[in-house]
């Protein structure tokens, strides 16, 4: 495997895991909006608290690992990227901003409050769409670069049914994501009615998702024909994922294996996102950045995977460790450890 | 004013970087003071240390869910607001970049497990131990960004071939002259601040209710690492100077004021410059310059007029260099003034004025982090990769720059704000006195 190839693939697995924690994260601190204004706290609320606290702050690793990873792999999208990106990357940094510090003061601070809650339960659910416009402006027609000077083309953008369509998709993948996990999480934890109220929610999210996804499909169609033939070519990748869906709705429908259900509910999103990535090569962002002309220079790349080999060594162990004490101790998920 | 991306680029970056560094800096130093805190508490089966450590972990949490995300939003504004820079620059610095994400990372995990373990394993040492990972994650993270500053500041390992670099030595762009004065200064400066920082909270308790022993127990603790750390400091401090004689002369010369190379220079303490660069009313010390740049009284110090004009920092870091100096030598001297009044006030109330002048320790230590960055960065200027890249070079072109500043000024004060407020209702007002009790430590039913 050449250099940009690894490059890419360690790229696109730090997205995929941050789709899937942040996904959780972002879902859970809606519904645990949502359940307040419902009047159903009670029901969820120690729940996904329960959860949340440990691992928020690990989550937000996930992303700044794949920017800082993508400046060093593919210097050029940076320059292309970070010129076109300014307002809409800074629209998600002030939105990740609110959420992440309201989270923290309205857990860890003195006092349980409303206007925290909301900044924190409401801005959550507006980043998946922010960022999910470097996925639109990946697919290119976004960008204008004429002497020298890099431009986002925002009428375009707003009035793309493709970019609409991604953001819809982002939107209900997350509450499905979220959904799926939880319900696994407050039956682990033997809480019935939490588990019941976040089924209806598992389910409720599942069809939207599948429907956005045939939208984002067509849509490539119409907006980037070329993209879309060698998304047919890798069609069986989209296949299973359907069938992991039919099976993760299904097992979740019967409320049985509650943990495998969430497990093909990864796999139904890595299926579609790796067979996304993979028909979207050589391309970064079509047609500017391709991955064979802004690969970093050789030295850079290998120091950087063997960076990432030791890094990972040191962080499997410690994930493992973090996920036996807080995801899969029966006591802590049942909620007889304290602080 | 007319619209320029360049100084909108500078103004962003600045405010972002000075919010972020107050937190940056404590997240850094805060817990090694709990790690003193409950290893003393361990040690001497005090519960009042292992309470000490327990609050202040507490309110670190909440200074770190703050500086994750002003960290996200430097790193992102990288590329953001200089995309030029980036793509050249990028190609060297990512391999520290990515270190510094995966000592973060280790940080976190570890931070998270800390925060709810503790009454959860057998033997408390346990709990303690993983405060190390936490340590050296925080510090390590500090450690591999500051390479990245280095760099910045003496860049080496590349070769610059019409606008694109080539031959790249990771490892030497790294470890270049300038990391080793930087990473210690900045290490050992974030240690002191953190522990004048909590000083400060133990002061303020003091002055209301001058019998605590909680806040008796804490000023002790936190003063002792205040004096070990602000020595190292201005020891480290002292090889920063020499350090930038050799490598950025036209650094320290600006924040002297020196403008003819010459040997025996003295030492200029504040002032006024004249148009024609005549010190006025400046305090000078001979011979302090020469001893500071090379131990030698009688050695060379080259002058601002050896730079060109178009590449020398701006004269105002003079006043910054100066405030930095000042506040670290007062703090110094504080430190050794309160541990011998704590050692000779053994049950005897503290003195109000001194309790007043450790109230202020904190934000002043503060201060001084903040000033010695500004000294460092804008003393750097114009160069932005200094020797390769000037600044107006890396910045973004794009239009809307001025509407970020704004957008980004209005959250920090939005988050500043709360955050005041929340830290104020943990430690001011809060219930200290009944958390005593509750843990059977004072006052309430036997243990």
């Amino acid at each position: 495997m050449s250099i940009e190839l690894i490059g890419i693939t360690v790229l696109w697995i730090f997205l995929y895991g941050y789709l899937i924690v942040a996904s959780i994260d972002f879902g859970a601190g809606f519904f645990s909006y949502y359940s307040d204004l419902t009047g159903n706290r009670n029901v969820v609320h120690a729940i996904i608290n329960r959860y949340l606290s440990p691992v928020w702050e690990v989550t937000n690793v996930f992303l700044i690992f794949f920017m800082v990873g993508m400046v060093g792999f593919f210097p050029d999208t940076a320059y292309y990227l970070g010129t076109a990106l300014l307002i809409p990357g800074s629209i998600a940094i002030v939105l990740l901003a609110i959420r992440g510090s309201y989270y923290a003061f309205n857990t860890y601070g003195a006092r349980d409050s409303r206007i925290y809650k909301l900044l924190y339960g409401g801005s959550g659910l507006f980043i998946p769409a922010s960022l999910s416009i470097v996925l639109t402006m990946s697919e290119g027609g976004f960008i204008a670069e004429t002497n020298g000077r890099v431009e986002l083309l925002y009428h375009k953008l707003l009035t793309s049914p493709y970019a609409w369509s991604v953001v819809l998709l982002a939107l209900v993948s997350v509450l499905f994501i979220s959904a799926a996990f939880l319900t696994y999480y407050a039956s682990k934890a033997g809480d019935r009615p939490a588990m019941e109220l976040l089924r209806t929610y598992a389910i409720g999210w599942s069809a939207p998702t599948i429907l956005c996804s045939l939208l984002v499909f067509f849509s490539i169609h119409m907006h980037n024909p070329e993209h879309f033939d060698r998304m047919l070519s890798l069609s069986w990748m989209f296949v299973l994922s359907f069938l992991c869906f039919l099976i993760a709705t299904w097992l979740i429908w019967r409320r049985k294996w509650l943990g495998w259900s969430f497990v093909f509910v990864m796999l139904q999103f890595a299926f579609a996102f790796f067979g996304y990535g993979a028909s979207h090569l050589p391309y970064i962002v079509y047609p500017l950045v391709s991955i064979h002309e802004s690969i970093t220079n050789p030295a850079m790349g290998i120091a950087l995977i063997i960076a990432f080999i030791a890094g990972l060594c040191l962080l499997i162990p410690s994930l493992l460790l973090l996920m036996r004490l807080f995801l899969f101790d029966a006591a802590y998920v049942e909620g007889k450890r304290g602080k | 004013m007319a619209y320029d991306p360049v100084l909108y680029s500078r103004m962003l970056t600045e405010l972002t970087f000075a919010f972020h560094i107050i937190f940056a800096t404590v997240g850094v130093g805060i817990p090694v003071m709990i790690a003193f805190a409950e290893w003393t508490g361990m040690k001497r089966n005090d519960p009042y240390y292992l309470l000490l450590a327990r609050r202040w972990t507490r309110g670190y949490v909440i200074t770190v869910a703050v500086g994750v995300v002003t960290g996200t939003a430097i790193g992102l504004q990288l590329s953001l607001l200089w995309p030029s820079f980036m793509r050249v620059a990028g190609q060297a610095i990512s391999l520290p970049l990515f270190m510094e994400t995966f000592a973060f990372f280790f940080e976190a995990i570890f931070l998270g497990i800390y925060l709810y373990t503790w009454d959860r394993f057998r033997r408390p040492v346990s709990h303690f131990l993983l405060l190390i990972p936490v340590m050296l994650g925080s510090s390590a993270s500090a450690f591999f960004i500051t390479t990245v500053n280095a760099f910045m500041n003496t860049p080496q390992g590349f070769t610059l071939k019409g606008g694109s670099i080539t031959d790249i030595q990771p490892l030497v762009a790294m470890f270049n002259p300038a990391t080793p004065t930087k990473v210690a200064h900045v290490l050992s400066s974030a240690y002191m601040t953190s522990a004048f920082v909590l000083a400060t909270i133990a002061g303020a308790a003091l002055i209301k209710k001058r019998d605590s022993l909680y806040h008796r127990k804490a000023l002790k603790l936190t003063m002792i690492a205040a004096l070990v750390f602000s020595i190292t400091t201005a020891l480290i401090g002292d090889l920063s100077g020499k350090f930038l004689a050799i490598y950025q002369p036209e650094k320290l010369a600006a924040a002297e004021w020196h403008f003819e190379t010459a040997r025996q220079v003295p030492l200029v303490l504040g002032g006024i410059l004249t148009q024609d660069h005549q010190i006025k009313f400046g305090l000078k010390i001979p011979f302090a310059l020469s001893i500071l740049a090379h131990d030698n009284p009688n050695s060379v110090v080259q002058g601002l007029n050896d730079t060109p004009v178009d590449e020398r920092p701006p004269l105002m870091v003079h006043y910054l260099f100066d405030s930095m100096v000042t506040i670290g030598i007062f703090l110094m001297v504080l430190s050794m003034l309160s541990v011998w009044m704590v050692r000779k006030l053994k049950s005897v109330q503290y003195p109000r004025w001194l309790l007043r002048l450790i109230a202020l320790s904190g934000p002043l230590a503060l201060l001084g982090t903040e000033l010695g960055w500004f000294y460092a960065e804008v003393g750097r200027q114009p160069w932005i990769l200094r020797g390769y890249m000037k600044t107006a070079h890396g910045a973004t072109t794009s239009n809307q720059v001025d509407l970020m500043l704004l957008l980004f000024c209005i959250l920090y004060v939005a988050i500043g704000f709360t955050l005041v407020k929340v830290l104020g209702r943990m430690f001011i007002n809060n219930e200290l006195h009944e958390e005593l009790k509750n843990r059977g430590i004072e006052g309430g039913p036997a243990q």
